[in-house]
């Protein structure tokens, strides 16, 4: 009797020696793979808008002089590749002994908007949204309810029986914006100012709901600015050209105020409704409006201590 | 009135003062005659402060007589040149008192007669209501003693806005004075048409609907 080689039949014939087990793995392993690479198919698609070094920066608080040096020269060649202007990036430090506050005269205010105009040239904002920091209310006298007040009046200013509020990012001392940030882009700086790491922020926009003052804006889309009306001038926490997806916010013109310079939008205004200085320094121009005028701040009952104040006189 | 005479001591003080004089925080300087911008790019004076620039006038003005030269350039005269040999007219309130010159001068400032501000001893200088003689150049004086207030917020930087550096350790700033903004004859702030609007995306839609 001769041992016969026992019949062997194959679950899948066409893999010869192979279990059915065996079989089943490899087929979950190539779905697996398949689906890891279609996963991260968006990082494939990034390759184009942000480039490895981009998407590997640290934090910006991380950041040692060196790599702010490098980072700013990429944004700079970047700047130039994107938008044919030279331009230079600097990162001016707070001021020690220096905490920034702000007044408005709503007295003799009129609205004429080239404080909001000032802001959009300053800010390198996107040209075709007319986007600034500064929204003016025309509100009818006799109320402070800015359900009241209208942003789009186009008239001969001032109306009769109405006075201007100009809005703008308060730097509050308590600022809900930066409390709701999941990712810690947003931060109050030493001198009061909140700023933003535009690289860092996701586009949430949860600050932008949690401001009480309307006062963030979104970069919907990247800002389009012809290259001849670029402000070369630019800080990384204030007015270089934002990318999409980033959220941002009036920055009290930092890089001009940091080197002691007066903001924008009081330079450009008309009235010399605008009071700016150091709210540390006994001798300033704030600390005598604080002293001397009537001054209040826009919904107190929240409790965020704006450092931007109202006075009528 | 103690205010105005701080302001008045003042605005006296900045216009005699060659180095630049500390008052209530705020810093100024006389600009050198036919010099309006004083020292831009000057270090600090001694108190390593920045001066601050105010746009005075360097003189009295000058009277348009309609005419050109052979320059094409517009020929104007002093106000002496007609003023010496007119007498003065003390009850003109507007120029729709006067026979000739001046009659398209819009005046619309209080209860002023031409004579409340204008020196008639002295047509090259103004002069203030008690008599005193003052130049063009320290007009704010004028201004100051019937808007204490408005001069008090000025010497204090709380009026009239500036330009340049809030930090005078740093750099200078210029100022805009009362006349710059305030046409005397006419001082009501003008109304305005706003140039830009920001269009906001969610108050201003994009079609009517």
């Amino acid at each position: 009797m001769s041992s016969e080689k026992p019949h062997r039949t194959f679950s899948l014939p066409v893999l010869g020696d192979v279990s059915r087990r065996t079989a089943m793995k490899a087929v979950g392993a190539t779905i697996g793979v398949a689906a890891f690479g279609r996963a991260i198919l968006p990082l494939a698609e990034l390759k184009d808008r942000v480039t490895l070094q981009e998407f590997l920066q640290k934090h910006y608080k991380e950041l040692t002089p060196q790599e702010k040096a490098t980072i700013f020269e990429r944004l700079e060649s970047e700047t130039k590749a994107q938008y044919g202007a030279a331009v230079s990036i600097r990162d001016p430090p707070p001021i020690p002994g220096v905490r920034f506050g702000y007044a408005i005269n709503l007295s003799v205010c009129n609205g004429n908007g080239r404080c909001a105009e000032a802001c959009h040239r300053e800010n390198n904002h996107d040209r075709a949204t007319s986007q600034s920091y500064i929204r003016i209310f025309e509100m009818p006298r006799g109320t402070m309810d800015l359900e009241k007040g209208r942003s789009t009046y186009d008239h001969v200013v001032p109306a009769p029986d109405s006075f201007y509020l100009p809005v703008q990012c308060f730097q509050c001392e308590n600022p809900p914006c930066v409390s709701v940030c999941p990712v810690e882009a947003t931060w109050q700086e030493p001198d009061g100012i909140v700023v933003v790491d535009y690289n860092w922020c996701i586009g949430c926009r949860y600050c932008q709901a949690a401001c009480p003052y309307h006062a963030r804006r979104f970069n919907w889309q990247q800002p389009e600015v012809p290259a001849d009306e670029i402000n070369p001038d630019q800080g990384y926490l204030s007015n270089r050209i934002r990318p999409q997806g980033a959220m941002e916010k009036c920055h009290f013109c930092l890089h001009r105020t940091r080197e002691g310079r007066l903001p924008a939008c009081l330079e450009a205004c008309p009235t010399g409704a605008r009071i700016f200085g150091n709210l540390l320094d006994p001798e300033s121009e704030i600390r005598w409006v604080l002293a001397n005028k009537r001054v209040f701040v826009l919904k107190e009952e929240l409790g965020t201590r704006p450092t931007l104040f109202y006075f009528f006189d | 009135m103690p205010r105005r005479l701080n302001t008045s001591g003042c605005l006296l003080l900045i216009a005699v003062s060659a180095a630049p004089g500390v008052i209530g925080g705020c810093s100024e300087q006389r600009p050198g005659a036919g010099d309006r911008a004083v020292a831009a790019s000057h270090q600090g004076d001694e108190t390593g402060r920045f001066p601050v620039h105010l746009n005075l006038p360097v003189g009295p003005p000058r009277v348009e007589t309609g005419q050109r030269d052979h320059l094409d350039r517009p020929v104007t005269v002093s106000c002496v040149a007609c003023h010496s040999l007119q007498a003065p007219d003390r009850v003109a309130r507007s120029g729709d008192d006067l026979q000739q010159f001046h009659q398209d001068l819009q005046f619309v400032h209080g209860n002023l007669a031409c004579l409340s501000c204008h020196n008639p001893l002295n047509y090259s200088a103004l002069r203030l209501a008690d008599g005193t003689e003052v130049e063009y150049a320290s007009v704010m004086t004028l201004c100051g003693q019937c808007h204490p207030r408005q001069s008090n917020d000025y010497v204090h930087g709380a009026h009239g806005g500036m330009t340049g550096y809030w930090d005078l350790t740093r750099g200078p700033r210029s100022r805009r004075i009362c006349i710059d903004c305030h046409d005397p004859h006419a001082p009501a702030f003008p109304h305005m048409i706003p140039t830009f609007k920001s269009r906001d995306r969610f108050l201003s839609p994009q079609s009517p609907h």
